[in-house]
């Protein structure tokens, strides 16, 4: 079948299993459209994606990389978005001090409950990837179709 | 090398009117080690799954993915599959091709070509996947339930009849909750506290029931089948082991400022006080806030007077410990305040009362006696206006309104209407109501009855101002069905105000780690399939702290609870998650950070004599005990030699992921 | 020093010593173990002895015995990072503490001395010198100091990460790029960084699923240094022994510094090594931490 050959961001969510990927399911089930640019990631919690994984998704030509977890104090498991939190903050820090975009890594809270956001944060998200449009910083070229 | 089968559901129409199934399977089919690729319309199905197991059989899959729905619809389902024609139920993978792909996207191309490369990441990582193998640790054979009233009554009651011990832990002096206020219910009108007393004496005789009220949960810790949990047990300064409930010092008591919370606040009590003639445990409990004893030191009326002996000023509160292999969240509600509601006038005229105060005023134990009396003036009310959905099915964004609909307030305020046009014949009755809703047996007869029989005047329309008004409260509202503004001159007003969960859900719900949606209900394992349950294991719900429910359906929900208590408490052993977390002891350098965040206390260090290429030395390693793991994967990330992994998330796999999406 | 190393050899208080030996050079001093009166003639302490020896009691506590150690007042706060992750036990460990008045470059003086130019002590040693940390010894059995090397020198050391931040993206990114590129991945700051002690690094570690013997491309060489920052996040003291041993000049302590500061700014006041028992920043958390989104809001140019 004919495949879609414009440019179109890549664009990995990781979404922990209890509240993001429950909220990702909820946008499913309201029918709430974002972007099918975006491939979830299911992991148990945001404290089990390691900043390689990130950098990881980078290196093979992604263009955007979120995270998204429980809110906050609602974490499954008590305690393991504050240490997401934390980790981002510092991964973040470097990308940036390093000149890489802005903007291309975002971390979001989504509960389960919260489908509509988890939704508009994918649909603000793609937007503002579309508009840095495609990752050449930070990405093994080898990787890029259109650079090759 | 892994031999793996796809299998593409068509979930009727939900996934194959948007992908093209065949496209998906036809594209899996030449991904690397798959040797099978299939489409059906309900892989869910028995069908479906007999397809799984015969391929499984006939191509000898050491793996398969499903490309359905969530996993967490059925991966449970699947694993259940594999595992039923001999494949380890871990080499189950699901990619999810209608929650995340063809419900949100409408174009066919787009869609089918997503959902290959979820297909796809879901292929890569089976790749990976190892077989597993759950153990197992034993259950704690009691349960806590929190909450007294109905809800929690109901399914103690339950659990202590099935023969396992249970604890209540309510925060007010005596359990019976919301349901102890309510004069008569409907669609019966038996009174309620004829019905709900019998079972609080049962609880409170139950040798399998321990009642601790006048107690909270302070700290939640482990996980299904062993959670230890730490209760206050709150000063009484009342030894309740002698206590004989005489309630002569709330008599004597010189305090008589506090408001009494069981009337709603219509009247007040003494400092030391027993909430109603009926309450279990059957003790005084004395208020410190209100005490003169404690507020000037001088006062001791109380202790003078108890034959007793059981007043101790000296009483401090106590932290108990316990461990349970369940815990039911039985936190009920609250009505909403209307305080900022200001076209009702609430807070500014005492004619304006909540249907909760009105239950106070026509039961014969209430402020009144159980006459109708008006909180102003203390006359009979000839015109009484009935305001329906108060903060019910409202603008959230104003005044505290809440979006849902209450569910309650129709058949109650049908209730209200009708007793009081049978005691009090000569008294108007107009109820303002936006819809009614009767759903449930008996329910709209009993409506019918208000209105037909009754002689109820029900007028479509809300209420836009209550007026004070030569003595009078002005109602203005519109009737829709005749198209007019109407002005009533009434002498009573009763606003059928929103209920919301109780406000101390919130914290315990993030003690128990249990989810809750955006009004602070808690949110069920499955809406239709597990209402009872909340996603955390072990923790399960009853009553209104879910949802908005009358006394029926709580009582159904609470038995249902029980019933899933009894069924975890009967069993002697829980199977383990096996996706835990695993340490590498050749790689692991002992340097405990690990240790240091896990939530779990799972990882333990010991000096062991590791072997390896090269390698014959003790060290100090990571050891993670599998039944204490939750497999949240903190450690994984923190451990900066990669030694520490978690089975079904390992990194490997996770990158295989990432790598095939990006691909 | 070397008296007292050679005392406490004779009563058998310690196996073996750790400290400097000399070498060809006089700027070529390399750490050592002496475990006899006679080997201890070699033991040097000089303006070259710039070398953290914190991380090799990692390998001299895997033998008998105690091992006497010098360390300046900056190594120490190494040793007790390690102890804080029981790399080192500190009943296997006598330490001297050895005052230092800033070691000497000799990059630096050889630099100088082609020029004929006559240069401040402070222009002629090491960046990590330049901006020392302070005098105080984290970690001691006795100490050897003098009056001399307890004068207090350097400045802000997050000046050149400032510098950096205030730079425009596309500015640092070059910075970097031109940085980075000479990465020829030797090694040689993972294997002297006191908080790189594991016993297999993710890089060498195939099942690792990033394992890499040399940077293949620019994203490798960011890679592999974003990672090894992250690693040590929290746990690097700052001691600079990255950038001094970099035979490419490359200054790598400004990844790690920028996450010290990163840390000091968000999290509060931080020092790695200073504590045995506390958690690291990274391994801890407060409810109220700043969201990830700060590190967008902060300033810098666009």
């Amino acid at each position: 079948m004919p495949m879609n050959t414009e440019w179109k961001p890549k664009i990995v969510a990781f979404c922990c299993n209890w509240c993001s990927y429950a909220g990702a399911d909820l946008a499913g089930s309201s029918r709430l459209a974002y972007p099918a640019d975006v491939k979830i990631v299911r992991v148990p919690c945001s404290c089990r994606v390691n900043p390689l994984f990130i950098l990881r998704a980078f290196e093979r030509g992604a263009d955007g990389v979120i995270l998204c977890g429980c809110h906050p104090g609602d974490c499954h498991y008590t305690s393991g978005n504050y240490y997401a939190r934390r980790r981002m903050t510092m991964l973040f820090s470097m990308l940036d001090y390093m000149g890489v975009d802005k903007g291309r890594t975002r971390v979001e809270w989504v509960s389960a409950a919260e489908g509509p956001k988890f939704a508009a944060t994918m649909n603000d998200f793609v937007k503002t990837i579309t508009e840095l449009g495609e990752n050449v910083k930070l990405g093994d070229l080898r990787c890029k179709e259109s650079l090759k | 090398m892994q031999r793996i089968g796809v299998f593409v559901c068509w979930c009727g129409s939900n996934i194959a009117a948007t992908v093209d199934v065949k496209a998906v399977a036809e594209a899996m089919s030449h991904e690397s080690g798959v040797v099978y690729a299939t489409d059906y319309q309900y892989m869910c199905s028995e069908v479906g799954q007999a397809k799984i197991r015969s391929a499984i059989a006939e191509y000898k899959l050491t793996g398969i993915v499903v490309c359905s729905c969530s996993p967490r619809m059925h991966e449970a389902t699947f694993r259940k599959t594999a595992a039923a024609a001999g494949l380890n139920p871990y080499m189950v993978e699901i990619a999810n091709i209608r929650e995340q792909c063809s419900w949100i996207h409408k174009d066919m191309m787009t869609a089918t070509e997503k959902a290959i490369i979820l297909a796809r990441a879901a292929v890569a990582k089976v790749h990976l996947n190892a077989p597993l193998v759950a153990g197992s640790t034993p259950v704690v054979k009691r349960a806590l339930v929190i909450g007294g009233g109905i809800a929690g009554i109901q399914t103690a009651l339950d659990i202590a009849e099935a023969g396992f011990e249970v604890d209540i832990v309510e925060k007010q002096p005596t359990i019976g909750g919301r349901m102890a206020q309510l004069d008569k219910t409907f669609p019966t009108l038996d009174c309620a506290a004829c019905i709900l007393t019998p079972k609080m004496v049962e609880c409170s005789q139950s040798e399998k029931i321990d009642l601790l009220t006048y107690s909270e949960v302070e700290e939640v810790k482990g996980f299904v089948g062993n959670f230890t949990v730490k209760i206050r047990k709150k000063a009484r300064y009342v030894d309740t082991t002698k206590c004989t409930g005489c309630a002569v010092c709330t008599e004597k008591c010189p305090s008589r400022k506090a408001k009494n919370e069981f009337n709603m606040g219509l009247n007040t009590r003494g400092a030391v006080y027993i909430p109603f003639a009926q309450a279990i445990p059957n003790v005084a409990t004395i208020d410190a806030t209100n005490c003169l004893h404690f507020k000037t030191g001088k006062c001791g009326i109380c202790q003078k007077n108890c034959s007793a002996g059981a007043i101790n000023f000296e009483q401090q509160d106590e932290i108990i410990e316990r461990q349970y292999g369940a815990i039911v969240a039985a936190t009920g509600y609250k009505p909403i305040s209307v305080d900022k509601m200001d076209e009702f006038g609430y807070s500014r005229n005492p004619d304006v009362i909540t249907s909760l105060e009105l239950e106070r005023l026509m039961n014969a134990a209430g402020p009144t006696k159980g006459t109708l009396l008006r909180p102003s003036d203390g006359k009979h009310p000839k015109t009484i206006v009935f305001v329906q959905c108060v903060g019910s099915r409202c603008d959230q964004s104003t005044k505290g309104g809440k979006s849902y609909c209450s569910k309650i307030c129709c058949m109650y305020t049908a209730k209200h209407a009708m007793l009081i046009r049978e005691k009090y014949p000569d008294t108007d009755v107009h109820v303002f109501y936006i819809d009614v809703r009767t759903p449930g047996k008996n329910f709209d007869e009993f409506y019918r009855r208000a209105v037909e029989q009754y002689g109820v005047d029900y007028i479509k329309g809300m209420v836009g101002k209550v007026a004070e008004h030569d003595g009078k409260l002005l109602v203005q509202g519109s009737d829709l069905i005749n198209n007019e503004q109407i002005k009533i001159d009434a002498d009573l007003v009763v606003l059928a105000a929103a209920i919301e969960p109780d406000p101390s859900a919130r914290s315990i719900a993030t003690m128990l780690t249990a989810s809750m949606d955006t009004n602070d209900f808690f949110t069920e394992a499955h809406p239709k399939l597990r209402p009872v349950e909340s996603p955390t294991a072990g923790v399960f719900l009853s009553g209104v702290c879910q949802g908005p429910k009358d006394i029926p359906e709580t009582v159904a929900q609470a038995s249902g609870a029980a019933a899933k208590v009894i069924g975890l408490l009967n069993k002697d052993a829980l199977v383990n998650n096996p996706c835990v977390a695993h340490s590498d002891e050749l790689i692991c350098n002992g340097c405990s950070q690990c240790e240091k965040v896990c939530p779990y206390g799972a990882i333990t260090y010991i000096d062991k004599e590791v072997r390896g290429p090269g390698v014959r030395e003790v060290r100090r390693v990571a050891q993670v005990n599998p039944a204490v793991c939750q497999g949240c994967g903190a450690c994984t990330v923190t451990c900066p030699s990669g030694a520490m992994d978690l089975n079904g998330f390992s990194t490997k796999q996770i990158m295989a992921e990432v790598d095939a999406i990006c691909r | 020093m070397t008296a007292r190393a050679a005392a406490l050899l004779a009563d058998g208080t310690v196996q073996r010593v750790l400290g400097w030996e000399k070498g060809d050079f006089d700027y070529d001093l390399t750490p050592a173990f002496f475990e006899t009166a006679d080997e201890l003639k070699n033991l040097v302490y000089g303006d070259y002895s710039g070398a953290n020896l914190s991380k090799y009691l990692i390998k001299a506590g895997k033998k008998e015995g105690k091992t006497l150690v010098f360390l300046k007042p900056c190594d120490t706060l190494s040793m007790n990072q390690l102890m804080a992750e029981h790399r080192v036990d500190r009943e296997k460990v006598y330490v001297i503490g050895v005052g230092c008045k800033g070691m000497l470059d000799h990059e630096k003086v050889e630099a100088a001395a082609a020029k004929g130019e006559k240069k401040e002590r402070l222009e002629l040693m090491l960046g990590k010198c330049q901006d020392c940390k302070g005098k105080t010894f984290a970690v001691s059995d006795e100490v050897i100091d003098d009056e001399e090397s307890r004068v207090e020198f350097g400045g802000n050391r997050f000046s050149k990460v400032a510098e950096l931040e205030a730079m425009t993206p596309e500015e640092r990114f070059a910075f970097w790029q031109s940085q980075l590129s000479k990465c020829i991945r030797c090694n040689a700051c993972r294997n002297v960084c006191p908080a790189c002690s594991c016993n297999k690094c993710v890089f060498d570690n195939a099942a690792s699923g990033v394992s890499a013997k040399v940077n293949a491309n620019e994203f490798e060489e960011r890679m592999f240094h974003i990672i090894r920052a992250f690693h040590v996040a929290g746990r690097c003291t700052d001691c600079g022994e990255c950038s001094r041993v970099c035979p490419q000049n490359i200054p790598l302590h400004l990844l790690n510094r920028k996450f010290i500061k990163d840390i000091d700014e968000i999290y509060g006041d931080y020092q790695a090594g200073e504590s045995v028992n506390e958690r690291h920043p990274l391994i801890n958390y407060t409810k109220t931490d700043a969201e990830p989104s700060i590190v967008y809001e902060r300033g810098g140019r666009e």
